[in-house]
């Protein structure tokens, strides 16, 4: 493929795909680690409401008072899941079950009851994203990555997407040492002075901005496979945590990659003529990279369980 | 020696609040509806080894996490050396049981015990040489080096229990607190931990210990807090591990032919 048709069509919706997925699945290793990998589909599912209500109130589709919905939909949420944990004194898991579904039966409510045909809102759109329209019409191939006049006509979820990664990975960097203590060990880490409780909630919040501007950009589907499905089976490969974040990163990207390539030529190649959704095709590749290391990666045995 | 210093005259509580390691008042924790520490007093002695003993529920671990800061108390407060817990957090040296943690944690022995480095090192500070030389030195102490760069779910339970006395060594603290050290771990590992935990109070160190196994509280420590949600006793071994206290603790849980075969104090 040459360049005159790569840079515009396929680059910005590759890199935001790679950008977002890498997003999702730093985070996502230590909610998994700490049996909260679900929370990454209760956000997902909790960001429709928000962005509905900031539709209403701003009558149009513009990415940044949707994200502020999307992000205050998911601090409520968060807020909720302890609430119903703590007062329940019920397991975070259904806790986040009852938030998560409650919320988005809302927010499709809201959907139904407002008059979105004219606008592209649905929830199609919610689940899958349209990674494909993001593409960059002002470039005319590889020397577009050096003029200005083209570069300012990139998709604008692209430069979004990479700060929010960027943030993401300057968290975890920064916090590295508290969030492995405080996920192996909490009473530990409490002991030693690690606020737990605030950098617990940190993780949450980061999560969320992470999930709300993959969702913006990528759809819900992407969002909750790559919390979970890279980190999973990144910690397949390995028995160091330093070790399975890169492994998650390169599964990340090469879902991405993977995911999007196949969804635009797969079709073709088996003879049919309709490309099928990236978003989806990607979180397939992402299920089927687990699979696989489920079947034959070096640390699937419980390492806890008595050796021999 | 010097417990008796601090006891010669009676009651713990003459112990100047300033001077104990660890000193707990009015401590009052729970969980739910029921209370799980009740109104607790406890004046850890300096440079003793001090079992808490009590039955099971009875809120051992409980009053050693709130006096840590780990569960927030209803009420009660706790002193460090006669100042606030927030900045003598170096001078304290934690060991949680060990079923608390997930050992299928991907992260390696070495790993762990660096762990304790954590106020040293904070956020950011690179891991040099000297860090790993501190940590390979602590894992020497419970006889683990050889194990140093295996994943920490390779381990039985006594050198897991290791792993953790290793990773509290590495904090160089004044004050050890010992959540159960002793339990579920191979008779090897005990003679391990306990030897370490003796060269410590040679050391000057303070050990408090939550002990389940009463035959072993005479030859191991030098001071008993009994407890059940309310403090039972504290004092020497000497003059307060007693019948009278352990059944004032276990109820009629304890069989009077149990009490027999341990070698008490006359009470």
């Amino acid at each position: 493929m040459s360049g005159a048709e790569f840079v515009p069509l396929s680059l910005t919706p590759l890199l935001i795909g790679v950008f977002a997925a890498i997003a999702c699945a730093l985070p996502g290793n230590f909610l998994l680690l700490r049996r909260q990998a679900l929370i990454g589909d209760a956000i997902s599912h909790v960001v429709l409401p928000g962005i509905v209500v900031a539709f209403l109130l701003t009558g149009a589709v513009s990415a940044w008072p949707m994200m502020l919905g999307a992000a205050g939909a998911s601090l409520i949420a968060v807020g909720m899941i302890e609430a119903i944990r703590r007062l329940g004194k019920i397991e975070p898991g259904a806790a986040m079950g009852v938030t998560f579904t409650a919320m988005f039966a809302a927010g499709v409510l809201l959907l139904e009851q407002t008059d979105t045909s004219s606008v592209h809102l649905d929830v199609e759109h919610a689940l899958y994203g349209n990674l494909e329209s993001l593409i960059w019409l002002d470039a005319i191939g590889w020397e577009s990555l050096t003029d200005p006049v083209a570069l300012a006509g990139l998709p604008e979820e692209l430069p979004r997407i990479f700060l929010t990664l960027l943030g993401v990975a300057a968290f975890i960097w920064l916090f590295w040492r508290p969030l492995k203590i405080s996920t192996f060990d909490p009473s530990f880490a409490q002991a030693v002075g690690v606020s737990t409780g605030v950098i617990g909630l940190a993780l949450v919040v980061v999560a969320a901005v992470a999930a709300v501007a993959a969702f913006d950009a990528v759809g819900s589907i992407i969002v909750i496979a790559m919390f979970i499905c890279p980190p999973a089976a990144a910690r397949l490969m390995t028995n160091r945590l330093e070790v399975q974040i890169a492994w998650s990163v390169v599964f990340a990207a090469l879902s991405a990659v993977l995911g999007y390539v196949l969804a635009g030529y797969g079709p073709i190649w088996v003879g049919s003529n309709h490309a099928v959704s990236a978003a989806g095709m990607i979180a397939t590749i992402s299920g089927l990279i687990l699979a696989v290391a489920a079947m034959f990666a070096p640390c699937r045995t419980r390492s806890g369980a008595p050796v021999g | 020696m010097s417990i008796a210093l601090a006891t010669d005259h009676g009651s713990p509580t003459e112990l100047g609040l300033d001077q104990s390691p660890l000193a707990v008042r009015g401590m009052t924790v729970s969980y739910g509806q029921k209370p799980a520490v009740f109104s607790v007093d406890m004046t850890v002695a300096e440079g003793a080894m001090t079992a808490i003993i009590g039955p099971n529920g009875a809120g051992k671990s409980t009053l050693l996490k709130a006096a840590l800061g780990v569960i927030s108390p209803l009420a009660g407060r706790a002193t460090v050396y006669g100042k606030a817990l927030k900045g003598q957090r170096h001078r304290i040296a934690y060991v949680p049981q060990r079923a608390s943690v997930d050992w299928d944690f991907p992260t390696r022995v070495i790993d762990v015990v660096q762990m304790g480095l954590y106020r040293e090192l904070g956020l950011l500070k690179r891991v040099r040489a000297k860090h790993v030389a501190k940590a390979m030195a602590c894992l020497d102490r419970v006889g683990m080096t050889d194990f140093a760069d295996r994943q920490i779910g390779q381990l039985s339970g006594g050198q897991q229990q290791r792993v953790f006395l290793a990773r509290a060594l590495a904090q160089g603290a004044d004050l050890y607190l010992l959540d159960e050290p002793f339990a579920g771990v191979d008779a090897a590992t005990e003679k391990a931990i306990i030897s370490v935990l003796k060269s410590l109070k040679d050391e000057g160190k303070t050990v408090v210990a939550v002990h389940h196994d009463l035959a072993t509280v005479a030859e191991y420590f030098d001071r008993v807090f009994l407890i059940n949600t309310r403090k039972v006793a504290e004092g020497p071994v000497a003059t307060t591990f007693t019948a009278e206290h352990l059944n004032a603790a276990y109820g009629g849980r304890l069989a009077m032919a149990q009490i027999d075969q341990l070698d008490l104090a006359a009470g």
